[in-house]
């Protein structure tokens, strides 16, 4: 029953779509409001037969329907309750399901909101999004119909992918899609505004808000992809360069530009063009991933299925990106800038070095995940490229970028001044010089490590500048202390929301540069009773049990590790799936604030008398972790209506 | 005039990305096949981290499994490391030599790769990855088996395990000299 009833919603769902994209377009064209009305009970109707799908899939995981081959494929009743739902975004089909829910629920937020508001872009806007959305239906209609019936239906399901029955899992997809699909809302207005000639600030305007939220998730979505990496794989890293990883990556770094460019634009009328592009770029690089990760075109430890479905996203993604550079391209005369650079010592130039230096490391990133089919192609030679070519690369873009961070916020509009430069800037360069000697005096050796805590210390001394001085200026003009300080955060939310933006990004880059730096490992094979000693803290093997899990066979190890404190238990364990060949390794950790002490079960002996184990002592990792809470508060901020008085 | 040319030029632009993405329907990324196999395998001659002599000729006449790998590559090198020297012990006296070849590396990384995992078999680094290049690795980890007469005859892609070197040297080794 419910693969004919999902089914019949997907197709149904498609049609409206199509329908509804098709009527708004001519409502726009022709302004008759019957037509975009028709347009938006499409839309409505799209978002209800989306969400019964989900609703449907949810119910034949909870209730164990193996018909639908779906739910056959990635759940067995040993699945637990919370897995079975999750298991919906566990493999491609109900990824896409979710994918067009989220498209479904924005569009409906964007039909809410501008309905009355912007009569001009909106109709447009709306035909765009379902335009988008009818793509995601007809994935779900034809590639990957996720209520493919099974016959004969099966006793018992295959399981989910182990690797997936983990915390990260529940959240990590949601977050990058959210982060994905959200950045479909400022594409849709910037192509309204091309399409309508209304190419001013307007549809940057509007959007601002749309696209923090769509960086932040995305954000969000890259850090719990690299916690899921760090507790569940079991190497004891969290960023690898893969091409699943890098896909991710490409889109953050475009969007990141254009959070940054719309502000030249938004003060100085310049960079219609290129912000127009960024967004296209951006927009165009989620696809991308998508079609890298499920199209199997280039190797990955990420094993997905593959089918069709790669055709579809090619030839979706060739439609939207030569459209909309076409559209781009017809409206050059208007896009020229109305504002010219007025000298390289300004704030203009310093965030069109920002822009330059992003948009390269997304270049560079596309350049070395495709570089095995470019390869390939020119040479007839299957050659990839590995982490030193991404490090080699994309290390002194990074630190440039930490350098204009500083920069950028504190350096004046159209030229700073000599006086302009010391008043902001000298007593952060005096600070980071200060953090070098004492770097280095304690000990570190490493000059990137020690290039970027150096850059660190600068740039949060000059968002500790700018912020006192502020504080201290709103106390002069009779501010109470709570006033000066909360209050000046709320009052001027989006410059500071920036600043605590940025913040959690410096505490990123120092968890980045001390792991990289400072951690160790050390593999070995321990008797029982016997102890290993890394970095200061000794690991002592107590012995193996072995227990009968809900859908696997699970063998735990005991160890006891003591650092000249109370001594703390770790139980990592190898967990046996009927449907995997290959044990999991179920590492188990102590997170610290400087360190964290990481152990994994190796090989063993049936009696337990023997185990090999993994031990990593890895450093400042959770500050990857802090800076992501310290990026959704400055997200937060930055998203609040502005309070700020017009001055 | 010249505006019309800079409409068509613009979307234009996309379109190389598009076919070379097409390409890739074409290919498997998964099967790395090598037109070494059956062939000789490609002499070389490097300095191990010892400063040993490193080179292929040295070892005519005996099974060789060669092995490419690097300290930055995780997991997959650091999952296999524990089987290269497990099959080292276990082969030595066989007439089997294990090589390893690190590529792309830094030296103080890849001496604190092997000092981890005590490999006590030739290594040595390949400098500007000419050795790789001649191999034809795709990437790391790579294992190429090669029988007495020099010839490559079978090429691991991904971590080694014990079960397939086994199965490789063993084969090679119940071939008459």
């Amino acid at each position: 029953m419910i693969p004919e009833l999902g089914y019949a919603a997907t197709v149904a769902a498609l049609a409206l779509a199509i329908c509804g994209a098709g009527t708004s377009a001519m409502g726009a064209r022709t302004g008759r409001t019957d037509l975009l009305r028709a347009g938006e009970r499409a839309a409505v109707g799209v978002w209800v037969l989306v969400t019964a799908c989900v609703a449907l899939m949810l119910y034949a995981f909870l209730t164990f329907d193996f018909s639908v081959r779906y739910v056959a494929f990635n759940t067995s009743r040993g699945t637990p309750f919370y897995y079975r739902i999750t298991a919906l975004w566990g493999a491609l089909e109900g990824s896409i399901i979710l994918w067009s829910w989220m498209l479904s629920i924005y569009t409906l937020v964007v039909v809410v909101q501008y309905r009355r508001r912007q009569p001009e872009l909106y109709p447009w806007v709306l035909a765009v999004l379902l335009g988008i959305l009818a793509f995601f239906l007809l994935i779900m209609t034809v590639p990957a119909p996720p209520f493919e019936r099974l016959t004969p239906i099966p006793p018992d399901g295959r399981g989910l992918n182990p690797l997936l029955e983990d915390s990260g899992m529940i959240t990590h997809p949601v977050a990058l899609y959210l982060g994905f699909t959200g950045f479909t809302v400022p594409f849709a207005f910037a192509m309204a505004a091309l399409i309508v000639g209304r190419t001013g600030d307007e549809w940057i305007t509007i959007t601002r808000r749309w696209t923090i939220i769509a960086w932040y998730f995305l954000s969000l979505g890259l850090l719990i992809g690299g916690w899921w990496s760090y507790h569940v794989l079991g190497w004891g890293g969290y960023w690898a360069w893969d091409p699943v990883e890098n896909a991710a990556f490409m889109p953050w770094l475009t969007a990141t530009a254009f959070l940054h460019s719309v502000m030249i634009q938004e003060r100085r009328r310049m960079l219609k063009l290129w912000n127009l592009s960024l967004i296209i770029l951006t927009f165009g690089l989620t696809l991308f991933g998508t079609f890298l990760t499920r199209s199997g075109i280039i190797g990955s430890v990420h094993a997905f299925t593959q089918g069709s479905i790669g055709v579809f996203f090619l030839a979706f993604l060739g439609v939207v990106l030569i459209g909309s550079f076409a559209l781009l391209a017809s409206r050059l005369d208007q896009l020229r800038g109305q504002g010219e650079l007025d000298s390289v010592v300004s704030r203009e130039s310093v965030f069109l070095l920002n822009n330059l230096f992003l948009v390269a490391a997304a270049f560079t990133v596309f350049f070395g995940t495709v570089f095995p089919l470019l390869s390939e192609a020119v040479r007839g030679v299957k050659v990839s490229v590995g982490a030193p070519f991404f490090n080699l690369v994309n290390i002194p873009i990074f630190l440039a970028l930490l350098f204009l961070m500083g920069v950028g916020p504190l350096i004046a509009w159209r030229r700073a001044s000599a006086q302009n430069l010391k008043r902001n800037f000298l007593a952060p360069v005096a600070a980071g010089v200060v953090a070098a000697a004492v770097l280095r005096i304690g000990g570190v050796g490493n000059v990137i490590v020690l290039t970027a805590m150096t850059l660190v210390v600068f740039v949060a001394g000059t968002i500790a500048l700018d912020y006192v001085r502020a504080v201290r200026a709103r106390r002069r003009s009779g501010d109470a202390w709570g006033v000066a300080t909360w209050g000046l955060l709320l009052r001027q939310n989006r410059r500071y929301g920036g600043f605590v933006v940025h913040l959690g990004i410096l505490v990123i880059a120092l968890g980045v540069a001390g792991s990289q730096a400072w951690s160790t490992e050390t593999e070995t094979t321990l008797d029982r009773g016997q102890s290993v000693e890394l970095g200061g803290y000794r690991v002592r093997f107590d012995g193996l049990s072995a227990s009968e899990e809900s859908n696997h066979f699970k063998v735990t190890g005991t160890f006891t590790m003591s650092n000249g404190g109370a001594p703390a238990t770790l139980y990592p364990a190898r967990k046996f799936y009927p449907q995997e060949q290959t044990p999991i390794a179920a590492v188990d950790y102590k997170l610290g604030l400087m360190k964290d002490v990481y152990l994994v079960l190796g090989e063993f002996a049936r009696d337990g008398s023997q185990a090999t184990i993994k031990l990593k002592i890895n450093w400042m990792v959770s500050w990857l972790w802090i800076g992501g809470a310290v990026l959704t508060l400055g997200a937060a901020l930055a998203i609040l209506p502005e309070r700020r008085r017009a001055a | 005039m010249k505006s019309r040319w800079v409409r068509l030029v613009i979307p234009a632009a996309v379109v190389p990305v598009l076919l070379l993405l097409a390409y890739g329907f074409w290919t498997n990324p998964r099967e790395i096949p090598s037109p070494l196999l059956g062939k000789p395998a490609a002499a070389f001659a490097l300095a191990s981290f010892t400063g040993a002599p490193f080179n292929l000729e040295h070892y005519r006449g005996r099974v060789v499994m060669l092995n490419f790998w690097a300290s930055w590559c995780r997991p997959a090198c650091y999952e296999e490391a524990p089987t290269l020297e497990r099959v080292w012990q276990a082969y030595k006296d066989k007439g089997v030599v294990v090589l390893g070849v690190d590529v792309q590396d830094s030296d103080e990384a890849a001496r604190k790769f092997l000092a981890q995992f005590g490999h006590s078999f030739p290594n040595a680094p390949d400098p500007g990855g000419r050795v790789a290049i001649d191999y034809g690795v795709y990437g790391v980890p790579e294992t190429f088996f090669i029988d007495r007469q020099g010839r490559v005859r079978f090429k691991q892609v991904g971590a080694l395990t014990d079960d397939i070197a086994r199965k490789q040297l063993d084969k090679l080794l119940a071939e008459k000299p």
